[in-house]
């Protein structure tokens, strides 16, 4: 009887409505409790395995200095979380609020922007027929396996060459790039912007690039949404091109800067505690992006991993 | 590669359906709206080229030129060496060491996050399991926090004084030179088991349901499914977790660069990245960037190379 019940559970919308219509299919009493206990207890105990330390940081975060190592780690004790907060935004000028909005513009505008380009380029791949496409394509999506992190010194060593380092634009610039995307985009673009539509749109008098920006783009969405929600996590959580070409606090990024502090920490026990409550504030930011997008992106991966 | 494939017949269709109703205004040029491929690609093809290609090339420059000085105090300046900085590279010890241990690392940590992640993908995927919302949810909630972040928070809690685990901590020593390797892996995996497990599970959901039912009928259990109706249906979604999981592997550098503070066994040469990051301060950037371009190599070849013969595999 439980077996019914999960099903009903699935969403609505999921992709396979054939399990639940169909009710003589034999399945509910093969599952033995025995099986469906074992996957609880599984799944149960690596719930904990991945949720115990973000619960810790919040409870850490949540103790005055004093508390935090004579009280329960797991259990939060005098509740000084905003009191903590203040004085971590307060500390030198603020200048976590600094980072935080640095990230904020360096993995926004980034993805913005690398998402509107990767999905122009692989409209463009999917949707046209020109000499050397496939080779663009292919070498695009050589790109793909060219890891960032191997392009951080080339481009810190061409940036000191015109004086760049050090600079807004050293970190947001290289960071429009996204292989991946032009990928995705392609392939979407292909699986579900119609032929009939662009040409109807052409009859209708529009320009190809009018055409792309009001029908094409509505089609590709859920792909471009996953482009920008990837391209916006591989920013935020880019630490090794800020690294090298970053001198100056105020330009850091918040990884950059709490990694700053925590190597810090024995010189300045104070940032110990700033490092645990911005550690826990920087977290947050992401996850509210990755619920509120949810059923954009879970679409667009299985687009990506399918083909 | 296969959709490319399919695609062209099809936009050639398109084409020529085009041709028909086209304005006379490019008769000559047989590609048609060519102002609007090139708009549309050229914005991401001149940043590729600036940010990917130039840079390439740049490594690769940089790397066949050496240092020479007039005197002890003379001006140095760059000059043709050749492939003196390679040679230098492959008599470096610890980056050899250092390539070694990403090896051992990627070939420990791949299979156990990707065997975690494809168990939890097909449980959540199976009739066995209620709440899946939840896990899915839960599972992938480490996946926001940053490498870095996730660094530190685990640096804590491996601590032997400051660990909420101290009953564990102070008797194992997560930090120590024999142990700190796997600490750095489980951090990783910690981070990116959810992460592979949805996009493993994205393809699963994209089976037809009819293909099981028909085993089912045949009385095939869960278990039996998985392993031979899901299983290979997902492999190209596996492969593709795969060869991103050894890209990222032997890039390790922010979870041991931070962990350089938390245990000293960490040295400025662990992995092949803090090996190109600690050249490049000293500064020797033409070293450096010889390191930069071998673990390129290496590591498109090695992803390359596992493409082709899990292809292969799939095919017999």
């Amino acid at each position: 009887m439980s077996a019914m019940k999960t099903d009903s559970e699935r969403p609505a919308r999921r992709v396979r409505p054939v399990q639940s219509k169909n009710p003589h299919a034999p399945r509910a009493p093969r599952e033995s409790p025995l099986a469906r206990g074992g996957a609880l207890i599984v799944m149960g105990v690596f719930t904990l395995y991945f949720l115990v330390p973000i619960w810790w940081l919040l409870v850490a975060a949540s103790k005055s200095r004093s508390q935090f190592t004579t009280t329960n780690p797991l259990w939060f004790a005098d509740f000084s979380l905003f009191e903590n907060i203040g004085n971590l935004v307060a500390y030198r000028d603020g200048v976590y609020l600094k980072w935080m909005l640095n990230s904020a513009l360096y993995a926004g505008g980034g993805a913005l922007i690398g998402t509107i380009i990767a999905g122009m380029c692989g409209y463009a791949l999917a949707k046209y027929n020109f000499p050397g496409r496939e080779l663009i394509f292919n070498v695009v999506l050589g790109g793909v396996l060219v890891p960032a992190t191997a392009l951080a010194l080339p481009l810190f060593l061409i940036f000191s060459q015109i004086s760049l380092t050090n600079t807004f634009w050293s970190v947001f610039l290289p960071s429009l790039v996204s292989p991946f995307g032009v990928y995705l985009a392609r392939i979407y673009a292909s699986a579900s912007v119609p032929d009939e539509l662009i040409e109807a749109a052409r009859l209708d008098g529009a320009g190809e690039v009018r055409t792309f920006f009001t029908v094409s783009v509505r089609m590709m969405v859920p792909a471009l949404v996953t482009v920008f929600l990837f391209q916006f996590v591989a920013i935020w959580n880019n630490f090794f091109l800020p690294l090298i070409m970053l001198r100056d606090e105020t330009l850091f990024p918040v990884t950059l800067g709490l990694y700053a502090w925590n190597s810090q920490v024995n010189q300045i026990p104070v940032l110990r505690d700033y490092v645990l409550i911005g550690a826990l504030l920087s977290i947050i930011p992401l996850i509210i992006i990755f619920l509120l997008l949810q059923r954009f992106w879970r679409n667009g991966l299985s687009a990506g991993s399918v083909k | 590669m296969s959709a490319s494939a399919a695609l062209s017949p099809d936009a050639q269709g398109s084409a020529a359906r085009v041709s028909r109703t086209k304005k006379p205004r490019a008769s000559k040029v047989r590609v048609q709206h060519k102002g609007a491929i090139l708009a549309f690609v050229l914005p991401f093809g001149i940043l590729f080229g600036l940010f990917y290609l130039v840079p390439i090339g740049y490594a690769v420059y940089e790397s066949l030129l050496v240092i020479k000085r007039e005197g002890t105090f003379g001006a140095a300046t760059e000059v043709f060496g050749g492939f003196t900085q390679y040679i230098l590279v492959f008599q470096n010890g610890p980056f050899w060491q250092s390539i070694g241990r990403v090896l051992m690392f990627g070939v420990v940590q791949v299979p156990v996050m990707l065997g975690l992640a494809l168990l939890f993908a097909l449980l959540l995927d199976s009739p066995l399991l209620r709440g899946k919302r939840f896990f899915r949810l839960a599972f992938f909630v480490p996946y926001a926090v940053p490498g870095v972040i996730a660094a530190i928070m685990w640096g804590y809690l491996y601590s032997p004084n400051l660990s909420p685990f101290r009953a564990v901590t102070e008797n194992i020593n997560f930090l120590s030179a024999d142990l700190v390797l796997w600490s750095i892996a489980n951090v990783v995996t910690w981070v990116y088991v959810g992460y592979n497990m949805l996009i493993i599970y994205s393809a699963l959901l994209a089976i037809p349901t009819e293909l099981y039912e028909a085993a089912r009928l045949d009385g095939a259990g869960q278990l039996r499914i998985a392993w031979s109706v899901k299983i290979p249906l997902i492999m190209p979604a596996i492969v593709l977790t795969a060869i991103f999981s050894i890209i990222g592997t032997l890039q390790l550098l922010a979870e041991p660069q931070v962990f350089r503070s938390f245990s000293s066994a960490v040295t400025s040469t662990f992995t092949p990245n803090l090996t190109v990051y600690s050249t490049s301060s000293i500064p020797n950037f033409n070293l450096a960037a010889a390191f930069s371009v071998v673990l390129a190599l290496a590591t498109f070849i090695l992803s390359f190379t596992f493409l082709k013969f899990t292809q292969r595999k799939e095919t017999t």
